[in-house]
């Protein structure tokens, strides 16, 4: 006869998805620091759209799940006073566009509180936003919004693209003094991989090298890092031998691990589901371009979504790069040989 | 045939949450329909002299400095100045209703509030001096920063009142805004999760007849703007604005009854704006001057005068006393505010982030050598 084991004794390497890691994050946070404090439409009874909240109201009680009326400015904004009273909030917005109505109070408030007040009210706010397409979302539930974060000082912007990174990022992210945009990549939400939780959490704003290469590198983050390693490994069919460099933060940008993979290979695609013009990709190719010129055997390029509004979804499929347009943009970089 | 409705389904268990809990104050919604007042009523012979007779002086005073503080616009010493001149009842009665350990979330418009807290008048007008945003610490005197997005400072108070009352503090948050602001939504999310939340907060609105030009006639069609509390359910009250004894009693039942686990309210304080938007607008295009005249009449200051001096509460003393304060004051703001402030630039990179990123280092560095090189320059 077994008995089954408890759950404080769940071993610190573990297999789960994605959304399960970020659960363990929450409930890890939680448990090691009472001012963490959970909140926003569904997180509570429902544990999420998601699950991400799965079973921390049981657990830590409704006042630190905390399911608010359904307002994201003032889901936000409410954030904002707890944090300024001592607690660290951890916001659920629970969709990329359904963030928008908060953005005042992100842009005005929140990313400029510590500037404002000379430092003496930093806000150590989390906002977790699902972002991006690829799961056949209606309109409003598939934007990459990462730009508007991005464009915003006073607001890091971290997206991870693994199982270990969801719990590691989020665990920093909520330990950080300052506010935190946590984008999700809702398409790799019930990816399954084994990670340790006892790992430790890095500082956010560090790139990982997830695959080396001689011939040009891949940047890239958060849902499109998977498509970026599917063209590597269909690269060695052309003779290719491209590594990949997942960025895990946009803000703070990585620029010496980016500028030291990209003088090494001298060609860079940059890669990203949102829209192209105005995007991280232009901040990051013109970044690279300055910095590492005369090692660059080839302009920058970029793969992105178009310039258009999220596609419905029988449609999301042309507009997300893709193995094939990231492979053409890599047969672009090879002229100069 | 039954007909439910939503209290029908609060007795479905879960239904409503009960970490948060509702209402059980038995404060009636609707205002009444004249605004309270208490100068010229009985209600005056019971209202403390003392408490009385510092109103007074801070309306003197605060009188004072709406000026100085204008004039020093013109001069281009402040970047710019919303007066509150003939709102000051306002002003120092609703701070005065504070205790130590409150919070208050103010306006653009409500310095005197601030100064009222405690804060120095002179670091009051940090941010519209144009050197910093807020020149005081937000922690230490419990006042947030001027907040010019309006109502957004609403959400704020809401947040920080039900955080306070989670860790058992009888701490109560008042956040003040104008008749324009309840138009914003984040006044309406704000209210309604305060009375989710039950949470100890108290929401002011200074109704001064104008959003810059927009007449309140344009803005709301609401019998009254206090009357914008009955939908979310909690308490609104109508009160004279420039009555000081009356807005402070008002805001004193408000504030220890949200201290006492009663929840928020809603007050609207009729005033006026005698003055301009600020130093930059022309209020004669869109106002009368019998309009004006009218509320100059009903001025804050006369109104305690005309009241308390045939009481022996206002004397000759305490008018000097006042007028010599006032003086003392304008004259401090005058000499501050004679020279540029020396400011340093290396400060703009200092509080973006906790620990700057890689890039505003490099651009901190790109900054220093650019004054460097002036500094050179400057030194042949």
């Amino acid at each position: 006869m077994t008995t089954a084991p408890a759950l404080d004794a769940a071993p610190s390497v573990r297999t789960t998805t994605m959304a399960q890691a970020l659960n363990a994050a929450l409930r890890d946070a939680m448990k090691a620091d009472p001012t963490v404090h959970v909140m926003g439409e569904d997180v509570g009874q429902l544990g999420g759209v998601f699950r991400i909240t799965d079973g921390l109201t049981a657990e830590f009680g409704p006042d630190r799940c905390l399911d608010t009326p359904l307002a994201e400015a003032g889901i936000l904004g409410t954030a904002v006073g707890m944090a300024m009273y001592g607690l660290r909030p951890v916001v659920e917005m629970q969709f990329d566009a359904f963030a928008y109505p908060a953005l005042e109070q992100l842009f005005s408030h929140v990313a400029k509180m510590r500037n404002r007040t000379a430092g003496k009210l930093p806000l150590p706010i989390t906002i977790r936003i699902p972002y991006g397409g690829g799961i056949g979302g209606v309109e409003h539930h598939s934007d990459a919004s990462e730009a508007y974060y991005t464009h915003t000082p006073g607001l890091h912007v971290v997206t991870p693209a693994t199982v270990a990174d969801a719990y590691g990022l989020l665990r920093a992210s909520i330990a950080s003094d300052d506010p935190v945009v946590f984008l999700e990549p809702k398409r790799l939400y019930w990816g399954k991989d084994t990670w340790d939780s006892a790992a430790g959490v890095e500082p956010i704003g560090r790139a990982a090298l997830r695959r080396t290469g001689r011939s040009a590198v891949l940047i890239s983050y958060g849902p499109s890092l998977p498509v970026c390693l599917e063209a590597a490994e269909a690269a060695k069919a052309e003779g290719w031998d491209l590594a990949v460099l997942d960025l895990r933060s946009l803000v703070p940008f990585d620029e010496e691990t980016v500028c030291e993979v990209v003088r090494s290979v001298g060609r860079a695609v940059v890669v990203h589901e949102a829209s192209g013009f105005g995007g991280a990709g232009a901040e990051i190719a013109a970044r690279i371009t300055e910095k590492c010129f005369h090692h660059l055997a080839a302009p920058v390029l970029r793969v992105t979504g178009f310039d258009i509004p999220y596609p419905p979804p029988m449609l999301e499929h042309h507009h997300l790069p893709g193995v094939d347009r990231i492979l053409d943009a890599v047969a672009r970089l090879q002229w100069e040989d | 045939m039954t007909v439910l409705d939503h209290r029908h389904l609060a007795a479905v268990p879960g239904w409503l949450p009960g970490a948060t809990g509702h209402r059980s104050d038995p404060a009636p919604l609707l205002p009444d329909a004249s605004p309270l007042r208490v100068l010229g009523t009985s209600a005056l012979e019971k209202t403390d002299p003392e408490l009385l007779r510092e109103l007074y002086r801070r309306l003197v005073v605060g009188r004072r400095y709406n000026q100085q503080a204008t004039t020093l616009t013109k001069q281009g010493r402040l970047a710019v100045y919303p007066a509150s001149t003939g709102q000051e009842a306002c002003q120092v009665a609703a701070a005065m209703a504070l205790r130590e350990q409150d919070w208050l979330f103010p306006s653009y418009r409500d310095t005197l509030a601030v100064v009222a807290r405690g804060v120095d008048p002179l670091e009051a007008l940090t941010l519209l001096r144009g050197s910093a945003h807020t020149g005081y610490d937000p922690r230490a005197s419990r006042t947030a920063p001027l907040c010019t997005p309006l109502a957004t400072q609403a959400p704020h108070a809401v947040g920080l009142a039900h955080a306070a009352r989670l860790a058992g503090d009888p701490v109560v948050a008042l956040t003040m805004l104008g008749d324009g602001g309840t138009s914003e939504g984040d006044f309406h999310e704000a209210l309604n999760f305060a009375a989710v939340l039950n949470a100890p907060v108290v929401f002011l609105v200074q109704n001064n007849g104008y959003a810059i030009s927009v007449p309140l006639t344009q803005q709301s069609a609401a019998p009254s703007l206090a009357h914008k509390a009955v939908g979310y359910g909690i308490p609104g009250r109508l009160v004279d604005g420039n009555d000081a004894p009356a807005v402070h009693a008002v805001l004193t039942e408000a504030v220890e009854r949200a201290r006492n686990g009663g929840g928020p309210t809603l007050v609207e304080a009729l005033t006026y704006r005698v003055e301009a938007h600020t130093n930059a607008d022309d209020a004669t295009r869109y106002r009368d001057e019998d309009e004006v005249a009218a509320w100059r009449e009903h001025d804050p200051i006369q109104l305690m005068e005309r009241h308390l001096r045939p009481l022996g509460l206002i004397d000759d003393e305490l008018v000097q006393q006042a007028a010599d304060e006032a003086e003392a004051l304008a004259a401090r703001m005058r000499a501050e505010f004679h020279a540029d402030a020396e400011l340093d630039p290396m400060s703009l990179f200092a509080h973006v982030y906790a620990e700057p990123t890689p890039q505003l280092r490099e651009q901190a560095a790109q900054l220093a050598a650019e004054l460097a090189a002036e500094a050179e320059v400057h030194d042949r």
